[in-house]
Formats: C-alpha cells, structure tokens, sequence
C-alpha cells in the first residue's frame, strides 16, 4: 500500500510538470487556435537563459523575474516578426513554422551549451518530505503551477484584456468592429504563453537536469494532460497533466510493466477521447448548419 | 642522350607505380589521409555528440604537429541524428562519394548494426566502434569491424563476479534503457550470474530515452526489496537515479555503469554526496579526480582541450574517452607507415599492443589476429565522496 | 446570334497546354537517363527520395484530400518495412513479392486505425495519430514481439541482385524498380482522385456536414481513406527497408512521422506533384543544411522550414501554380 501511495505521490509530481507545460499549450490555443509545437523549447531556452543569468552571479529572485519578463518579450516578438507573414496561411503551414522553431531553438541550445546535463537551482528546499515520499520543490512546482493557474483564471474572467483576448481569439472580425487591437490581442497571448513556460521550465528543471532535450519528451505527455482535460479550459489543462502523470505511474507499476508503459497511456488516452471528443472537461462545440 | 632518356622512362615508369598505388588507397594522398564517421550531433543521443567534437580536436592537434608521417589527417564527421537510415546514407557518401580511407568510431549500435554488412562486404574498416556492443569483435566472420572500449556484457560480468563473490544472496533490482545498450548489459549480468539470475534478479524496469524523469521506476525497484541496485542509464538518467534513491531513503549497494560514472557529467548534479558508496567499472582517467589532476598525461589532455576545443567540458569523462581512441587510431597510423592500404591497416589494427598515459595503469591496448577486442580489462571502483578509489585488480570479464 | 467568345482560363489553358506533354516527355526521359549520371550513393537517395515521394503522397491523401490530419504515418512506413524485412529475411520471399502484402497489411491497420479515429477530429485526431507515432518503436522493442522483429537488434537484409539479363548494378536496379512502383502509386493515387472519390474527400474536407447532407458516407470514405493512405506509406516503408537493407526501432521514431508531415506541408497539401516537391526537401535540404552550418545544421534547417512557409505558404506545388497562372495569364483569351 505504501508503495501505491508512493507510485501515486511520485505521479503527480511528474504530472505536475506536465500540468505547467500544459497550462502555456492551453495559454496559447486560447490566444491563437494554434497549438505551438515550439512551446517547450521555448521553455527550455528561457530555462538556459536563467541558467546563464544565475552563473553569471545574479541571485535567483532575480534571475526568475529577469527570465520572465524577457520571455514575455520574446513571445511577443516571435508572434509580431516570425508568425506575422504567415498568419493568413493555412493551419498546416502554420505547424511548419512551429516545427522549426522548435529545431531552431534545439539546435541552438546545444550549440551555445552543449549537451552536458546542468543543475538548476531551486528557489524551495530540495529535501525530501513525508519521508522521502515527495521532495519540497515537487509540492513546491506543483504549488506554483495551480497559482498560477489561478492567476490566469482571474485574468481572463475578471479582467477586460482577458476578456478582449478571448474575444480575439473565438471571433477576430467581430473584435475588430469593437476596436479590439487582434494582432496585439494575440501577441499578448504569445508573450504571455512564453512567460508561463518560462515558469514551467525553471520548475522542472530542478527535477529532469537542464539540457537541450530536456523538453522533446515533456511536451507530449503535456500536449496529451491538455486535450484529456479539454483544450479550451486551464483548469482542465491542469488536471489533464496531473491525470496523465499518474496514470503514467500505475501502468508501469502495475498493469502492464515499464516496457510499454507508454503506449498503453497514449492508448487510454485515445480511448478517452474516443468516448468523450471534447476531453473530460471540455465544452462540447455544437456546429449549427 | 642515353641519360635523358633514362631519366624520361624512370620519371614515366615512377608515375604508373604512384598511379595504381594510390587507387588502391582511397582516401590517401601523399599529404593527407581522409577518415570519415557518423555521430548523432541531433536527436535523442546528442549527449555523445562531444566525442566527435574531441577527437575532431585532436586530430587537428595532430595536424599542427605536423601530421603522421608528413600526413595531414582529414577526419569528416556528419550527423546521423542515431537514425540508422540515416547512418547508411552518410556512411555510404563518405566511402563512395569522399572516398575516405576508413570509417573511424562511428556511434551508436543500431547505426553500426545498419552497416555492418555493408562495411565487410565492401573491405572498407569499420574501425573502433563507439559502441561497448560485444558483436563487433568477430574477426572470423567481419574481418573489417573492430570496437574498443570493454563490451557492456564484458562489464556486466565483472559486476556478477564480483555480486557472487561478495553477495551471493544479493536481490537485485536492474533499472535499463530499453534499447540495445540497455538491453545487452541486463544480458551481460544474466549470463555472469548464469543459474542464480533467475533467483537473485527480483524486479528489471526499463526507461525509453524520451521519458522525462525515472521517478516512478526508482520507487518501484525500493518496494520490490532489492539491496543491489544495478544502474543501467545514459548520464541525465543515472543522475536522477542516484538523486531520487537517496531522496526516497533507498540505499542499496548501487552498481553504475561505465557509460554514466562520470564525476563532471553524472555524480556532481546528482550531488557528491549523495553518491557515496557507487560502485562501478573503470578502465581510464576521470579528468574531475583530483589524484590525477597533477598527472603528465592529465596536464596534457587540459592543455589540449583549452587549447582545441574550448568549449568542451573538462569535466565530462567523454571527452576523454575521445581523446583516447583518437590517439589509438594515430598509433594505427604511425604503425602503417608508408602503406595506408586497407588492409595494412585492418593488420596494423589487429597487432596493437600499447598503453596510454589516460588508461589505469596496468591496462593496455591489445589486439591480434583472432582478438579484436583492443580493450578487455577493466578495474572496480568506489566513489567515496570526493573520487573514484579502484580495488582489486584490473580483470577480464 | 451574337458570336460569343469564350475566353480559356488559365487553368483550362495549362490542362491542354502541348507544352505539357513535352514536359511530361522530358521528365520521363530525365527519370530513366538519371542513374547512369550520377554515383551508386546518389542513386541511393534518389531512390530513397523516390520512396519518401510515395510516402508523402500517401500522407497527403489522407490531410491534404481529405482533411483528417496525422501526426502518425511514420508508424505505417515502420509497419510497411518491417514486414518486408521479415518476409525476406525470415521467409526467404523475394523483394518485389514483398510488397502487395507490406500495401495490404497496411491498408487493414490504416482501416482498422481509421474507424475509432471517425469520432476525433483536428487536434484530437492530431494527438491520437501522434500516440500511434509515439508509441510504434516501443512495440518494435517490445520483448513479447522479439522473435518477429529482432527486438532492438533490427533486421539486416540483402540487397536484391538485378535481374540477369541487365547489365547494371544493383543499386541502379533498385532506383528503377523503385521508379517504375512510384509511377504506379502515382497513378493509382490520380486516378483515385481525380473522380468521383476524390471529389468526395474535398468535400468531406471543406465541409463535412454539407458533405454528409449530400449523401457522402462519411464513415465509409474518411476510414476506407485511412487505410488506402496508409497502404501508400506501408509500401513506401517497404521499398525503403530493401533499399537500406535494414530495419530496427531507431529507424521508426516519431521525428520520422514529423518528417513526413513537413514534406506533405512543404511540398503542397492537397497537390500530387507536391509530393515529389516534399520528397525531395525532407532527403536534400538536412544535407545542404549540413553544408552550410557544421555547428548548428538543424537551426539552418528550421530556418529553410520557416523560409518556405513563407515564400510559398500553399507548398512549392502551389507556389508554382500561382507562377504558372501569373504567366499564362498573360496571354489574350482565344477567340472562339
């Protein structure tokens, strides 16, 4: 018992960093309709940009900030140079451009830092809790994920940019005629999925070891949490990476060994969404003809 | 008259005895010598793209030295991204489009495997394998394939003698990369233990390379009782490993292997002291122990890399693994002298005896017409906080 | 009655053009002429490209036709491989028997994949056909299938000999008989969709409902689409093993299945010809990338990935057609 206790435990702790990669998918596609295949190692950048601040002796505090806010600016250059002259194309077109952003940014990483694994500092106590169940960055991570899923859920509920952003993103024509500035509306999105990432990636560093890789195998399970969850709802984001993490778990554990651990997850998944389309807590979308 | 026109035969027939000579040495002029090789500089195993990036370094150290007798040597390094597809398509542009002399360490088993037939069936060298795979010492049946570095299954032995000797109602708990390398140490282990695996063996959990953390294994193998801990990760892996079997309050005697047991690159981010007690197999240098930092051999290999490669990490023992095989090769090609044909050099491969400053003391390279297995011993080593303390002697799985 | 003069558009213009045919001459005439111009090597990566053509094409059916998007055809092409490797090492069949039952194994998993796959649509289909992609070389491991697959050794198989009676060397054998399948698959894909059934998969594509209110099956079309898509790439996968020589789990991952999205992207959605475009991009641009940067290659290549978006945001096929319309366009309407 004690060790599905501990398989559970160690489950949401992995899927806690699925949640937080989840949560900027979710920031993104709400902002855009697009799902950024970059997004991770957009994350991972911003991971080595902190990284290089605090080798260069600045103290963590400051480094985070540092790194979000930078991240923010780079989102939103990214989406107002890169994404622009192709924001009319087609979706497909759209996923290239993703895809090599992804390759850019990897490539570069392992060239400017090579491929040696680095440790990432953590702002919370690595030592180990409830007898070496779960360590204090784990709940630490997993606490700053829900607060800033928090922080969003407020954004966009409570405030009138939230409000216009989603607005520009379900309906850019009508936003238009009520003066909303689209383009802006989504590069916000993309700065402030950029940020959100940022966050995520200096969460699970600690944890993984930073190097360039350290996301290609993160954005799958994350990109899965989110659509089990629905893609249109944070907080469905968020359990969605908590649900895949330890779903993970106990299928390695005990049903069907570590060697196909991962085919059978995707394969549940699938299989939830076969049942239900639109992801546990996803809004089911009625198209009138 | 008469002189002129011997001169004029003598200049005649000394141009068709270079001609057919250098067609039959491809790659080789009388300046340079051209090798080739594939390392996954992308993808999943970037991790070991530096040892190409070393030896590239070396050679050019070579170069600035003045070459291998009056030789520059060219080595051609691509990416093959580990995609054995793609390994065929590079390996095959080096032999037949740049036409190089020999294929030196390519990495990676799935991508020697993808040309091993190739390589033999068209007599070019297939030398020095970056791979501890045991099929590529059969000079029987592939004449032109030789590896280097101890097998993972000749390791793997050296651990389950030592596991019978020491603790033979061990319970063992193996934690391995599902793949070729992962897969061949498990065997190598099973083997050395032969009658008793079955018994001593009680939980074997796989990791693939794309997973993020190995959490869940480790917390697996704690719960099913086993005291031995047998390590069978690349380097993020291990280090998560040894971080999260302390965190979690497990310490069984934990057995690291080879290809992750570096001080720099494994045991400093997981934490030095979170690593005592490691036991694991060695057969060179560590360049982050301090015992050897005043060392000759040490000194010279820091200047080199500050000097050639500078961005490599002096840490990672990789970089030093490069270095030794790249002076291996340089040896090969002292020995040839004059004659860089094929097979001069698959026979000068094949009678190899000599040590480098960088392997323990004691071990050495040696090669012969039956054994090609340039490097067979290997010493046992435990990490006592601040470096790797070997024991015993150097043995042969 | 007034003479009416009805102009020939552009497109009409370019269908019956008899610059076309010469075109089509010279191609043909290039295709068989290439292999005795250029090395055993480059005979091999025309002959992969060859493959990767019919791969993407196979792909395109099935996004660019007919709308449903995959993140996952690497898996057919491993399913397609692996069975030719198997049946020639294993059982002794000669390559070219290989490949019907490589297309036909494949056309029943696609089938079989496509049928729940009807309840999913865009992202989540996106992410079901990326789990398959994910999770093939994990099967291809798989200890309980080892006997099969060779496990994580792969399988190593022979190159096949030409037949005795030409006189070239087998890996100029290989290209023509890999182009004499492409041109078949070719055919067989235009065919397909130049009628009835191609006309039925855009509009399942661009408005399904409609589509349905027209009386489409859409189950029908959208899993039978699956399966022939995936029967295209299976027989690609399969001339790809003959002409490596070697399958195993590495060879199959997921950045292979990306590869193939990039190429179907790149070369042209929906367009037949933009297959060969994609082809050519996914087998040629990593090596000129390589070429131009040793330290940072995959950077130059999301940089050409980025470049081509933008230049020709509906693929080279498209790009081209735009050119070809603005030419001709030019031309003054023939009198009737």
């Amino acid at each position: 018992m004690e060790s599905l206790l501990h398989q559970v435990l160690s489950g949401l702790a992995t899927g806690g960093i699925y949640a937080s990669m989840a949560l900027a998918l979710v920031m993104i596609y709400q902002a855009t309709h697009h799902i950024n295949f970059a997004q991770g190692e957009m994350a991972m950048a911003s991971t080595y940009l902190a990284w290089s601040l605090i080798d260069a002796g600045l103290p963590y505090w400051l480094a985070f900030v540092l790194t979000v806010a930078l991240s923010f600016v780079a989102g939103v250059a990214i989406e107002r140079i890169v994404l622009r002259p192709v924001m009319n194309a087609p979706v497909l077109s759209v996923i290239i451009v993703f895809i090599g952003l992804l390759v850019i940014f990897n490539s570069l990483a392992g060239w400017i830092f090579t491929y040696t694994i680095k440790t990432f500092p953590t702002p919370f106590s690595s030592e180990p809790l409830l007898g070496g169940l779960i360590s204090t960055h784990e709940v630490g991570a997993m606490a700053v994920t829900l607060t800033v899923l928090a922080l969003l859920y407020l954004f966009f509920r409570y405030t009138p940019l939230g409000l216009a952003m989603r607005a520009a993103a379900q309906n850019p024509v009508s936003s238009r005629l009520c003066g909303i500035r689209v383009g802006w509306m989504l590069a916000l999105g993309w700065g402030l999925a950029a940020a959100i990432g940022a966050v995520a990636g200096m969460m699970i560093a600690p944890i993984v070891f930073l190097d360039p890789n350290m996301m290609s195998g993160v954005l799958l399970y994350a990109f899965a949490g989110a659509l089990i969850g629905g893609i249109d709802n944070p907080v469905g984001a968020v359990v969605g990476g908590f649900i895949v993490g330890v779903l993970e778990n106990l299928a390695g554990a005990y049903v069907i060994g570590t060697e196909l651990k991962l085919s059978f997850a995707l394969i549940v998944i699938v299989g939830v969404l076969v049942v239900k389309p639109s992801g546990l807590f996803g809004r089911v979308l009625v198209s009138r003809v | 008259m008469m002189t002129r026109r011997l001169i004029l035969t003598a200049a005649l027939l000394g141009t068709f005895a270079a001609g057919p000579a250098a067609a039959q040495t491809p790659g080789v002029t009388a300046t340079e010598i051209k090798i080739g090789q594939t390392q996954p500089y992308s993808g999943p195993a970037s991790s070991y793209g530096t040892i190409g990036k070393v030896e590239t370094a070396y050679f050019k150290m070579i170069n600035d030295q003045g070459g291998i007798n009056g030789r520059k040597i060219n080595l051609i390094s691509l990416d093959d991204g580990y995609s054995p597809p793609k390994t065929v398509e590079q390996i095959r542009r080096l032999v037949e489009q740049d036409q190089v002399l020999l294929i030196f360490q390519s990495l990676g088993t799935p991508p020697n495997s993808a040309i091993h037939k190739y390589m033999n069936a068209k007599k070019v060298p297939q030398l020095f394998v970056a791979t501890g795979a045991t099929k590529w010492g059969d000079p029987q049946h592939f004449p032109w394939t030789m590896g280097w570095q101890p097998s993972y299954q000749t390791e793997a032995h050296i651990y389950a003698k030592y596991l019978l000797q020491t603790k033979p109602d061990a319970k063992i708990g193996i934690l391995y990369q599902n793949d070729d390398y992962g897969k061949d140490y498990v065997k190598g282990l099973k083997d050395g233990l032969g009658d008793k695996a079955a018994k001593m063996i009680v939980s074997e959990v796989s990791y693939e390379v794309t997973d993020p953390t190995i959490d869940s294994q480790i917390v697996t193998l704690k719960g099913s009782g086993a005291d031995v801990f047998f390590n069978v990760t690349i380097p993020k892996f291990a280090a998560q490993a040894i971080r999260k079997a302390y965190d979690i309050d497990w310490h069984p005697l934990h057995i690291l292997n080879n290809v992750s047991n570096s001080i720099g690159g494994v045991l400093e981010p997981a934490g030095l002291d979170k690593s005592v007690g490691l036991l694991s197999a060695q057969y060179f240098k560590d360049p982050a122990d301090p015992i050897y930092a005043q060392e000759q051999g040490m000194k010279d290999w820091v200047a080199f890399m500050k000097k050639y490669y500078p961005d490599g990490n002096l840490a990672d023992a990789f970089n030093v693994y490069g270095y030794l095989v790249a002076q291996t090769m340089a040896q090969v090609f002292k020995q040839c002298g004059n004659d860089l044909s094929r097979e001069n050099v698959m026979r000068q491969a094949a009678s190899l005896n000599m040590s480098l400053p960088l392997l323990f003391d004691g071990i050495k390279i040696t090669t012969s017409k039956t054994d090609f297995h340039p490097i067979k011993q290997m010493r046992l080593e435990k990490f006592d906080g601040k470096r790797w303390v070997p024991f015993g002697e150097a043995v042969t799985g | 009655m007034a003479n009416t003069t009805i102009s020939r558009s552009a497109p009409a213009a370019l269908a019956t053009a008899p610059w076309r045919i010469v075109v089509g001459v010279l191609l043909f005439a290039g295709a068989i002429a290439l292999p005795f111009g250029i090395s055993d090597y480059q005979a091999f990566q025309v002959t992969l490209a060859l493959s990767y053509a019919i791969a993407v094409l196979g792909l395109n059916m099935l996004t660019g036709f007919s709308g449903q998007i995959s993140l996952g055809h690497g898996a057919f092409y491993a399913i397609g491989a692996y069975t030719t490797a198997i049946l020639m090492d294993r059982y002794d069949w000669p390559y070219w028997a290989t490949l019907p039952v490589a297309g036909a194994d494949c056309l029943i998993v696609g089938f079989l994949f496509g049928l729940p796959a009807l309840r999913l649509e865009g992202l989540y289909l996106a992410l079901a056909t990326l789990a398959l992609a994910v999770a093939t070389p994990q099967l291809l491991k798989a200890n309980a299938l080892e006997d099969w697959t060779g496990g994580v050794q792969g399988i190593t198989i022979l190159k096949p000999d030409p037949p005795a009676f030409l006189p070239i060397d087998a890996d100029r054998w290989l290209y023509f008989f890999t182009l004499a399948v492409a041109a078949l698959m070719f055919l067989l894909a235009w065919n397909i969709l130049r009628g009835r059934i191609g006309r039925a998969l855009r509009a399942i594509r661009d408005h399904g409902l409609a589509a349905e209110a027209m009386g489409i099956n859409l189950s029908t079309y959208k899993a039978w689409v699956f399966g022939v898509s995936a029967m295209f790439t299976g027989v690609a996968g399969a001339l790809s093993a003959i002409a490596v020589q070697f399958v195993g789990p590495d060879s199959f991952d997921v950045f292979l299945s990306i590869r193939l999205l990039t190429g179907m992207v790149v070369g042209g959605l929906g367009s037949i010809s933009g297959a060969i475009w994609g082809a050519l991009f996914i087998e040629y641009v990593p090596n000129i990338a390589d070429q131009i940067s040793k330290a940072a290659p995959w950077a130059i290549y999301g940089i050409f990935l980025i470049g081509f978006m933008y230049a020709m945001p509906t693929g080279v096929a498209g790009g081209l057609r735009l050119l070809a319309r603005r030419l001709i366009g030019r031309r003054p309407p023939s009198n009737g």
